[in-house]
């Protein structure tokens, strides 16, 4: 009988040599003609294991990790096929304590599937959500989207089914289905490994969202980052249109929904949804101003629903489960599952879906296991380059966008990165202002001036200068940049900045409290 | 008499029907749907401070400064770019918005020079009346920060600089280029703090597509694009509002002026043939105006071999005038004539006209329109009733499908040729009849549907070829026919040009066009909901000119496209007064308002008020008047502000006539060709040194003013005042007003025209009278102008052309002009506008140019059966094999050696874009240039010298 042995092709797994386990393994099954088969299986997201190995047995899906190459002729010694014990044996992986509490909706299938299978997705519960879909009305599906209470997983958290309702109700000869990867927050992965693990899905929820709004083509804006995204995107949507999934007659319903990928023009501003129009228009990414909505007038000026790879993801469970299903999971305002990227000097950085409500606390250390350094963690940065410092005294911050509101932070798209107290955070602080710097697409005289005078004013600061005139006058810039910036990269630039001032004065040379004015 | 600056809105007006209330500062408004709340704050005097928006573009929200905050919502948006909503309550002002927008103006200041003291914009500057009005007192951001304040200056372009270190990378010139230009010479290059406006790819503006037209430079807020002649002479102090003297767009301008100086000419927003767009020719090139080679004191002289004598002006008028009456006396009455310009005032070429027929008794006047647009007034006043077109401008911008028949706007009429593009970049669909690819045919978010690239003189053909495919693929508009049209001429009509030989298969061979073209385009035109036709000279300029203008109206008759606006009939006109100079009777067989010399109850409305008999025969046509000169019968000519010795057709016998007259009186700003032949030289006024009106393409009436003394102190029509009293007719007008009220009281279309509604309303479209007393932008709205109301279908066969390609003359020779200069280019050629065309060069195809050795630039002869000349080659696909092109604005081009006098056989206008040439590689100018420059040289050598 052939055994299965599952070898990740996720790029962060064969950043770590996947790809050379796959092949030792494949030449010593020869070598001691042994009958295996290798699926290239999508990562579980636990990267301090990777590259994790699996094996199917009786009794499950049994890890070994991290695996190099050298190990492989010791695990065929240790008759791993069968399960055998070995230094790198981890037990059942769905054992494992860090994926075994998580609550995986968007990521039920990521690193179990071969990704670009289209009968490996069939057969774990995919486009369940679409035959729904299908069977009722564009206004049905988009209240199961607004039941479900979900909100815009990319950085601004307004509810998705607001959004697709106003661009059911716009009438127009064509409407655009465009989902955003343009995945550029530091610390952030999410949509790498939903594009890469299990592209179906994404497929899936864009052709519900035009199927409930009656937008016929759909474009994803990837990073051009992402190589092997591109790849496993392209394959999938290849094997959907084959089967029927995508093109002029949806599975025979007369539907038609058209799916293209398009290259990102490599900057960050490109993520912010209008500048990202500009760009798919062909025009430099410069942000427009609001209104219109996308929504209204967006992509060749026809309603768009702009939405980030995880909205979009999370849409077929919602159609498959019903609205009710998800909204079940979360708390407060934030209802169901956020995948959080954990990142930055951590033990266990990974990715982590779960409900909202946990604690930033329990994901850095009953998750993440603490500093990799071993040194106290001074500050965390929760929401990417433009979401706030949080300190220690943070931690117990329960994850839900309006608790983060309220000490004047963000959740972001579910990024964490972590440092411990060899960080200085006027440093940090200096580094967030140059990254506006460098990522402003200049439209804006807050942003496009404010971000290199914000630089020269902290490091003026960092070089003790006038501190009585420089710390009001980065509080003024900070005040300028926040309520004059035309988009959120200007506008946000404060949240780093103004947080480590705030929680780190110490290290901004503020030793009294009156200069910390 | 003063500088107040012309109000800015900030955002473009909105024409919605529907409107909305809403509070601003605790003032309630209304406003049209879609108005942004700036500009419905500044509607009621509240003025929210902006850089970055202007109401001649589209708001950008980049500046931050116009934020506000609204009742109800988040943060501070915009009110640039935030329309205005039911209900809505809007602050302006308070202490959270004031720190914003000092916020952004500290920005601004921490990477601008401080020196507005001695900038050229001081006190005409949007970034130093911002930082006043937000209370910014003190920069303090590092000095030693990054910054632009080391930019190298730009100062390519003749009219303007460009000086980046005072930007605010507001974007206003890229918007205005793009937008209002629609050039796209203009980006942004760079992110973030690198952004800086940059000329095509960071070019100088000279070497990028800039047109310079301005636009930028009118919206820049502050002292980057700046007009050189402010940076010269200081800003100016008081503004008089007239009207462009070059081409028939008529475009509206402040003269900005410093005491009697120009300092700039500066496009007025309210100007409704341009609203606040120019061209570079309007914009920047009044320089001639002031130029040394002006002749500011009358001369005379007995002979053309004899010296110029400068003498005081009763001797000149004088002189003239009793050369005028012993010619009459000893060779008749009808021995001479005299000749308006379509570059003077209305009341200048009615005055002349009335000189002619009162005053010297006979109807021998006639005007340079003949040599451009008298087909169109016996074409359209044949079909229509009216000799013009029937629209306005700004018709346009409701225009579905747009055809372009032999005219190139953006060259000739570049301000509606901007307009046009806006339209175009809307979305509208185009077609471009013409033998050579005009920039229209593929320019930037502009590409023509269908470019029928016909040859040259088989226009003709090709409009019936259109015509019968609406015919015989039921594209006719029947209602339209049946109701507004005779319905006897249509069915003739219809038969005619349903035979098949107008098939364009059967006409291919003609025109050149593949017939599957000309069947799409047809389709795209008769289906439109709007459909409007344009064209120009490459209609008019041909044998078939009249012909063609008919067949025209046909079409647009067939097709129900006239009467409302977006449609219509529209001659692009060439010159700035050539509406308005036939309007005012300059042609031998009408009277002002194109009403015949042999109508008995005109003729005798005029004689009572003029108080003499006139005569009921028409008078002779320029060509009978040279034809009549060589025959020794003609012998005295009055020619007020024409250079016929340029302008006119197969030069060497205009020469020929010129010679042999007796007495040529010239009435001109310059020793011009036609001066050169002259014997009283009566030296005219600008355009800035008169009172009057033109009259534009669109048939709009717009005040000229005087904004300088007369150079030579007297404006033309006092000069035609002064000839007419010493000739024995006696006028006495005050001031042109006077001339204006008698235009109105003896024309009904006129009937209610004067100059204090001009002054009232800006500017009026004739015909203007008691049941259209603001006057008329659509023509023909319930009825056509024709006696019984109803449009007249005419027969148009083609007839071929006798200029004919030969093994001799193998190439068609057509002609045009360039955007830089203006028709014979007597005033643009003593401008900076040389920079950009400093000579008349030969498009010709490159397959031509190889089979005749030729390389760009070298030299070449262009020979036809009436003459030869010299220019330098330009190779060029924008011409079609067989085809050569060349523009005509320099003297010593001679591009009218070699035209011909075939011409239009309805109005003898000159079938200029049609000769047949040989062209072939030379070392040396042709035997007529030598010769002519010999006698240019020896004439200027006779000038008078003290
Ligand atoms: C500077 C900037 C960068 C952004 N980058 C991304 C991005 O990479 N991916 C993304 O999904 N959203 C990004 N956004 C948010 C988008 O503008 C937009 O809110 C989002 O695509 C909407 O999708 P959602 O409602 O599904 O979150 C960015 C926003 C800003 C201001
Ligand atoms: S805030 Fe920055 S990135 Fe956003 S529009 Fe302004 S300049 Fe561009
Ligand atoms: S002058 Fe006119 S064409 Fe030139 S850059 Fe300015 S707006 Fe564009
Ligand atoms: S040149 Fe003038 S209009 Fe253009 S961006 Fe700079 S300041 Fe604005
Ligand atoms: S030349 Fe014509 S387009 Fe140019 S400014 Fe004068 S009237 Fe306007
Ligand atoms: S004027 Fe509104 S943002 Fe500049």
């Amino acid at each position: 009988m052939s055994t299965t042995i599952f070898v990740p092709c996720d790029s962060a797994a064969l950043a770590l040599g996947a790809e050379k386990v796959a092949k030792a393994i494949l030449a010593e099954a020869e070598k001691r003609k042994l009958d295996i088969q290798i699926i290239r299986n999508g990562s579980r997201g636990l990267f301090w294991l990777e590259p994790l190995v699996e094996i199917a047995t009786d009794k499950g899906r049994i890890a070994y990790g991290p695996v190099q190459a050298s190990d492989v002729t010791s695990l065929f010694d240790a008759n791993f096929l069968a399960g055998g014990s070995h230094p790198l044996f981890l037990g059942l992986t769905e054992e494992l304590s860090y994926l075994k509490n998580q609550q995986r909706l968007t990521f039920a299938r990521v690193g179990i599937t071969d990704p670009t299978s289209l009968d490996d997705y069939l057969a774990h519960d995919g486009y369940r959500g679409l035959k729904n879909a299908l069977a009722t009305t564009g206004v049905d599906i988009v209240k199961q989207v607004t039941d479900s209470g979900l909100r815009g997983r990319g950085g601004a958290a307004f509810p998705t089914g607001i959004k697709w309702n106003t661009v059911l109700n716009t009438p127009a000869e064509q409407k655009y289905i465009l989902c955003n990867a343009d995945e550029g927050d530091s610390g952030t992965y999410s949509d790498r490994m939903v594009m890469e693990d299990d592209p179906f899905v994404l497929i899936e929820g864009m052709t519900i969202a035009g199927i409930a709004v009656g937008a016929t083509q759909g474009y994803i804006y990837l990073r051009c980052e992402y190589p092997h995204s591109h790849k496993a995107l392209n394959k999938a949507i290849t094997k959907a249109y084959e089967a029927g999934y995508l093109g002029g007659n949806i599975l025979g319903s007369g539907k038609k929904f058209d799916l293209e990928v398009r290259l990102g023009a490599g900057a960050y501003i490109c993520g912010e949804e209008t500048s990202l129009m500009e760009s798919l228009e062909g025009k430099r990414g410069l942000v427009r101003f609001k209104p219109p909505l996308p929504a209204i007038c967006g992509l060749f000026g026809k309603p768009t629903v702009v939405n980030n790879v995880i909205s979009l993801a999370s849409v077929p469970i919602i159609l498959d489960k019903g609205g009710e299903y998800y909204k079940n999971f979360g708390m407060g305002r934030s209802r169901g599952t956020l995948p959080i990227q954990l990142a930055g000097n951590l033990k266990q950085p990974g990715l982590i879906e779960l409900a909202f409500g946990v604690t930033l606390r329990e994901l850095l250390y009953d998750y993440g296991g603490g500093s990799a350094s071993g040194r106290p963690i001074k500050a965390v940065q929760v929401g990417g380059p433009l979401g706030a410092y949080l300190p220690e005294s943070q931690f117990d911050t329960q994850l839900d966008y309006e608790a983060f509101a309220a000490i004047w932070a963000v959740l972001g798209h579910g990024g964490i990165v972590a440092f411990d107290d060899t960080v200085d955070m006027a440093e940090m602080a200096r580094y967030s202002m140059e990254f506006c710097k460098i990522e402003s697409c200049g439209k804006c005289t807050p942003c496009r001036i404010g971000s290199t005078r914000g630089m020269e004013v902290i490091e003026d600061i960092m070089k003790g200068h006038d501190l009585n005139k420089n710390i009001p006058l980065l509080r003024d810039l900070c005040n300028t940049l926040l309520n004059g910036s035309l988009c959120a990269l200007g506008g946000m630039t404060p949240y780093p900045v103004l947080s480590a001032l705030n929680h780190f004065p110490a290290d901004f040379g503020i030793t009294n409290q009156a200069d910390a004015a | 008499m003063s500088m107040t600056p012309e109000k800015d809105f900030g955002t473009p007006a909105i024409s919605a029907t529907q409107m909305v209330n809403l509070e601003i500062d605790g003032f309630q408004v209304i406003a049209p749907a879609g108005t942004s709340v700036m500009r419905a704050a500044s509607s009621i005097g509240i003025d929210i401070p902006k850089l970055c928006a202007t109401d001649s573009i589209e708001p950008f929200g980049s500046c931050r400064l116009c934020v506000v905050e609204i009742k109800g919502g988040r943060g501070m948006p915009a009110s640039c770019t935030t329309p205005i909503a039911e209900g809505m309550v809007v602050t302006t002002q308070n202490k959270k918005l004031a720190d914003v927008r000092r916020g952004v103006m500290e920005l601004y200041i921490s990477d601008h020079p401080l020196d507005c003291l001695t900038c050229a914009a001081n006190g005409d500057c949007e970034l130093q009346d911002m930082a006043g009005a937000v209370g910014l007192r003190e920069v303090r951001y590092n000095p030693a920060g990054e910054n632009h304040l080391n930019s190298v200056k730009d100062e390519s372009n003749p009219y303007f600089t460009f000086d980046p270190s005072k930007c605010i990378v507001c974007s206003r010139c890229v918007r205005a280029c793009e937008e209002t230009q629609g050039t796209f010479a203009l980006t942004i290059d760079g992110r973030g703090f690198d952004s800086k406006v940059s000329p095509s790819q960071n070019q100088p503006f000279m070497d990028s597509e800039c047109v310079s037209c301005g636009a930028c430079v009118q919206a820049c807020p502050t002292a980057t694009l700046m007009e050189k002649s402010v940076i010269d002479h200081g800003t100016p102090e008081h503004a008089v509002v007239t009207t462009c003297a070059y081409c028939g767009v008529g475009c509206s301008f402040r003269a900005e002026m410093k005491g009697s100086q120009v300092i700039r000419m500066v496009p007025n927003k309210d100007g409704k043939a341009n609203h606040g767009h120019s061209c570079v020719k309007g914009r920047f090139a009044f320089g001639y105006a002031t130029h040394k080679d002006r002749i500011t004191k009358p001369m005379i002289r007995k002979s053309i071999k004899d010296h110029w004598q400068e003498v005081t002006w009763e001797e000149a008028i004088n002189y003239a005038a009793s050369e005028l009456k012993r010619i009459q006396e000893k060779h008749g009455k009808d021995s001479i004539g005299g000749i308006t310009s379509s570059r003077c005032t209305n009341e200048e070429t009615y005055l002349v006209q009335k000189l002619i027929r009162a005053g010297f008794g006979n109807n021998n006047v006639d005007t340079c329109a003949r040599v451009c647009h008298s087909p169109t007034g016996y074409g359209l006043k044949q079909t229509f009733g009216e000799s013009s077109g029937t629209q306005n401008f700004d018709s346009v911008m409701k225009a579905d499908v747009i055809m372009v028949i032999g005219a190139n706007p953006t060259d000739g009429h570049p301000v509606f040729g901007s307009q046009m593009k806006k339209r175009l970049r809307q979305g509208a669909k185009l077609i471009v009849v013409d033998p050579r690819e005009i920039d229209l045919v593929r320019t930037p978010h502009v590409a023509a549907n269908y470019h029928l690239k016909l040859r040259p003189s088989s226009n003709v053909a090709l409009i019936n070829a259109i015509a019968h495919v609406v015919v015989t693929e039921s594209l006719v508009d029947e209602e339209f026919v049946k109701s507004r049209c005779d319905v006897e001429s249509f069915n003739k009509w219809r038969n005619f040009i349903a035979d098949k030989r107008h098939a364009p298969e059967a006409t291919e061979s003609i025109t050149g066009v593949p017939a599957a073209d000309i069947r799409a385009a047809a389709k795209l035109y008769a289906s439109a909901k709007n459909g409007a036709i344009y064209y120009g000279l490459g209609v008019t300029e041909h044998s078939q000119g009249s012909t063609m203008v008919i067949g025209i109206a046909n079409l647009a008759m067939a097709t129900g496209n006239l009467g409302r606006e977006g449609v219509g009939v529209n001659p692009l006109r060439g010159q700035n007064n050539v509406q308005g100079s036939c309007d005012m009777g300059s042609f031998p067989h009408e009277y002002p308002g194109y009403r015949h010399v042999s109508d008995k109850a005109t003729r005798q409305l005029f004689e009572q008020n003029w108080g003499v008999s006139l005569q009921p025969e028409p008078g002779l046509r320029i060509p009978n008047m040279f034809d009549a000169a060589s025959d020794g019968s003609f012998l005295g000519l009055y020619v007020e502000g024409e250079d016929i010795a340029q302008s006119d057709p197969d030069i060497q016998h205009v020469h020929h006539a010129l010679r042999s007259m007796e007495c040529v009186i010239v009435q001109d700003l310059f020793l011009n060709e036609t001066a050169k032949f002259a014997h009283v030289f009566l030296p005219g006024s600008s355009f800035l040194e008169k009172n009057g009106t033109f009259t534009n393409a669109e048939r709009r009436i717009s005040p000229v003013r005087k904004v300088m003394p007369a150079l030579a102190s007297y404006e033309d029509w006092e000069i035609t005042q002064m000839l007419s009293n010493a000739m024995g007719y006696p006028m006495n007008y005050n001031h042109p007003s006077e001339i204006m009220a008698e235009i109105a009281r003896l024309t009904p279309s006129f009937s209610g025209v004067s100059y204090e509604k001009i002054d009232q309303l800006g500017s009026i479209q004739w015909p203007c009278t008691d049941d259209t007393p603001e006057g008329t932008p659509t023509m023909h709205e319930h009825e056509f102008m024709r006696d019984n109301g109803k449009g007249l279908f005419m027969l148009t066969e083609f007839v071929a052309s006798q200029e004919k390609v030969t093994q001799k003359f193998p190439l068609i020779l057509t002609t045009g002009r360039i955007l830089s200069q203006y028709n014979v280019g007597a005033q643009t050629r003593r401008t900076e506008n040389n920079a950009w065309h400093a000579e008349d060069l030969l498009e010709i195809h490159p397959h031509d140019a190889e089979d005749r050795g030729l390389k760009d630039q070298d030299w070449v002869g262009i020979k036809s059966r009436a003459g030869e000349t010299v220019l330098r080659a330009k190779i060029s696909e924008r011409v079609q094999p067989g085809v050569v092109y060349t523009t005509f604005h320099f003297p010593e081009s001679g591009a009218n050696v070699i035209t011909t006098d075939n011409s239009d056989w309805a109005t003898n206008c000159p079938e200029y874009k049609v000769t047949a040439v040989q062209v072939s590689k030379v070392s040396h100018p042709s035997e007529w240039q030598q010769d002519y420059q010999a006698f240019s040289e020896r004439q200027l050598e006779l000038l008078a010298k003290e």
